[in-house]
C-alpha cells in the first residue's frame, strides 16, 4: 500500500468511523436518549427504553420517503446530506484536536461556519418543500440564527482576545476562560446560543410541535427525516463539545484511559460496564431500576473525563425542561438586546483586563 | 420479521386525526402521554405531522366536510402506516348513524382510496386509555 492510499484510508477511518460519523452518531443518540429520559423523569413519567433514538432511526430508514408535489427536489433532497456532512466535519475536526492535538490556525473560524451550516440547510430544504407550515417554521429559523449568530460570535470574541489573539483550538483549549468575569458571562451566553442552535425548549419556535405540527421539518419522512434526526444527534455531542473547548479547557487528551484506572482489582470501565449489564437486565423487570442505569452511565461518562462535557448537556437539560416556548420576537429581543449589551461589557472587561494584566476580569 | 416491522412495532409514532368527534376520544389520548399512562415507554410518540406519523389515530363519526381531508392525510402518511378507529363514532357512526351530515364511517372512508389499508378498531364511548393501548398492541402483533 503505497503512502497516500494509506493516508488516504486513515483520512476515511477518521471521518465514517472513530471520531466520526459511527462514534458520533452513536454517542450523539444515546445523549439524545439521555434528554428524553431526564425531561420524562422531571415530568414523572417513566420515559422511553434506552435503545429508543435507534428504534426510531432503524424505523425511519425503512418507511416510504414521500416528495411533495409541489417541492423544489433537489433542494429538499441535498438539504439533509449538507447539514449532516457539516456536523460531521466539525465532530471529526472537535474530537481530533481534543485526541491528539492537530489544529491549525483559524480552525475556530471554520468551526463557527460549520456549526451555521446545519442551520441553513434546514432554512433551505423545509422552504423548498412548499408547505405552509414550513414556510412559518423556516422564517422563524431564519429570524432565530439571526439572532443568536451575533452573540455567539462575539462571546467567541471575548474568549479569543483573553486568549491574546489565538485562533486555533487547541491553544484555546490550554485555558480556562470560564474562571473569570468576561470569561463567565460569555459562557453563559454562549450556553443559551447554543440552546438556540439545538432547537430546544425554550427556543424551539421553529419546530413548534403545539402549532407548526413540526414546523421545519414538516415535509420530511422516511429516510430523509432519519439524517435530519441523526444531525440533531449529533450537534448534541458537537455542539457542547465545541463549548467545553472554548471556555473550560478542553477535555483531557486521553479521555478513555480514564476508563482503565483500577479500583481495587478491577479497572473502572470493567465496573461500569457490570453495573451497565445488571441495570440494564433488570429495567426489563422493575420500574425504576433504570434511574440506576442512567446514573451509572452519567458516572461512567464523568469517570472517563468526560465531566465537563456532562455539565454543560445536565445545563441544557434543566433550561429545557424549566422554561415555557417564548415567542420568536422575545427571542430577537433577549439576543441582540440582553445578550448584545452583557457581551459588551464582557469584551470591555476582556481587554481592560488583558491591558492591564488582570486576569479574573 | 423483516426490520422494517419490527422497527416499526418498536417505535410507532401517531397522529391525531379529529374528523367530528365530541372531544371525549380526544381527551382520552391525549390522557395517554400523562404521567399515569406514559406511552413513551413503548416508544409511542405524537407527532404533529402526518409525514412522521406510523399510525393514525382518527377519532369521530367522518362528516362530509372532514372526509376529503381525511383522504388527504391518509395519502401524505408515509407507509406502512396504521389507521385506528377510535371510539364508537369512528368504528361504526354510533349514535349519529343516518344523520344528514354523516358519510363515514372512517374505515369505508380508507378504503375508498386503499382497499388494503390496516386498520384496527378500538370501540366504547369514549374508549379507556388501557383499551387503547391495548388495541395499539394487538393491531402491531398481527403485522
Amino acid at each position: 500500500m503505497t503512502e497516500t492510499s494509506q493516508s488516504l484510508f486513515q483520512l476515511l477511518f477518521w471521518i465514517l468511523v472513530f471520531p466520526g460519523f459511527l462514534f458520533s452518531a452513536g454517542l450523539g443518540l444515546i445523549v439524545s436518549w439521555i434528554v428524553r429520559k431526564v425531561s420524562a423523569l422531571v415530568q414523572w413519567r417513566v420515559g422511553p427504553p434506552f435503545l429508543q433514538p435507534f428504534y426510531d432511526v432503524i424505523k425511519l430508514m425503512g418507511k416510504e420517503t414521500l416528495i411533495p408535489q409541489d417541492a423544489q427536489r433537489i433542494v429538499f433532497l441535498g438539504a439533509p446530506l449538507v447539514g449532516l456532512a457539516a456536523v460531521l466535519l466539525l465532530s471529526t475536526m472537535l474530537w481530533r484536536i481534543t485526541i491528539d492535538q492537530t489544529t491549525f490556525v483559524g480552525d475556530i473560524i471554520v468551526a463557527i461556519y460549520l456549526m451555521t451550516l446545519p442551520s441553513l440547510a434546514l432554512i433551505l430544504g423545509s422552504s423548498a418543500s412548499a408547505s405552509p407550515h414550513a414556510a412559518v417554521g423556516t422564517g422563524r429559523e431564519m429570524k432565530l440564527v439571526m439572532g443568536y449568530e451575533l452573540p455567539l460570535v462575539l462571546a467567541f470574541i471575548v474568549v479569543i482576545i483573553k486568549s491574546g489573539g489565538q485562533l486555533s483550538l487547541a491553544a484555546i483549549a490550554q485555558q480556562n476562560p470560564a474562571l473569570s468575569i468576561s470569561g463567565m458571562l460569555a459562557f453563559l451566553v454562549a450556553l443559551l446560543c447554543i440552546q438556540a442552535k439545538l432547537g430546544f425548549v425554550p427556543f424551539d419556535m421553529a419546530e413548534a410541535e403545539t402549532e407548526l405540527g413540526s414546523g421545519v421539518l414538516m415535509e420530511y419522512s422516511g429516510a430523509l427525516l432519519a439524517v435530519w434526526k441523526v444531525t440533531q444527534a449529533m450537534m448534541l455531542v458537537a455542539l457542547p463539545l465545541f463549548l467545553v473547548m472554548v471556555f473550560l479547557g478542553g477535555l483531557n487528551a486521553d479521555f478513555l484511559s480514564g476508563l482503565a484506572t483500577p479500583v481495587g482489582t478491577l479497572p473502572v470501565g470493567v465496573i461500569v460496564l457490570l453495573v451497565f449489564l445488571v441495570t440494564g437486565l433488570l429495567a426489563r423487570f422493575c420500574k425504576y431500576i433504570d434511574i440506576l442505569f442512567l446514573l451509572s452511565l452519567i458516572a461512567a461518562c464523568i469517570l472517563a473525563g468526560l465531566g465537563k462535557y456532562v455539565l454543560i448537556v445536565v445545563l441544557i437539560i434543566l433550561i429545557k425542561n424549566t422554561n415555557p416556548r417564548v415567542r420568536i420576537d422575545q427571542a430577537m429581543k433577549f439576543f441582540w438586546f440582553y445578550c448584545g449589551i452583557a457581551l459588551a461589557v464582557a469584551i470591555i472587561l476582556a481587554l481592560v483586563g488583558n491591558t492591564y494584566g488582570i486576569g479574573w476580569l | 420479521m423483516s426490520w422494517k416491522i419490527w422497527s416499526l412495532k418498536k417505535s410507532p409514532w401517531v397522529f391525531h386525526v379529529n374528523t367530528g368527534a365530541c372531544n371525549n376520544c380526544d381527551i382520552e389520548i391525549v390522557n395517554l402521554l400523562t404521567p399515569k399512562f406514559d406511552v413513551e415507554r413503548f416508544g409511542i410518540k405524537l407527532v404533529g405531522s402526518p409525514r412522521h406519523a406510523d399510525a393514525l389515530l382518527v377519532t369521530g363519526v367522518v362528516t362530509a366536510q372532514a372526509a376529503p381531508r381525511l383522504r388527504e392525510i391518509y395519502r401524505q402518511t408515509s407507509k406502512p402506516c396504521v389507521v385506528f378507529c377510535i371510539g364508537a363514532c369512528a368504528c361504526h357512526t354510533g349514535i349519529f348513524r343516518g344523520g344528514y351530515h354523516v358519510v363515514g364511517p372512517v374505515d369505508k372512508i380508507i378504503k375508498e382510496i386503499d382497499p388494503n389499508a390496516i386498520i384496527a378498531y378500538v370501540p366504547g364511548c369514549p374508549p379507556k386509555p388501557e383499551a387503547m393501548i391495548s388495541g395499539v398492541v394487538k393491531a402491531l402483533s398481527t403485522l
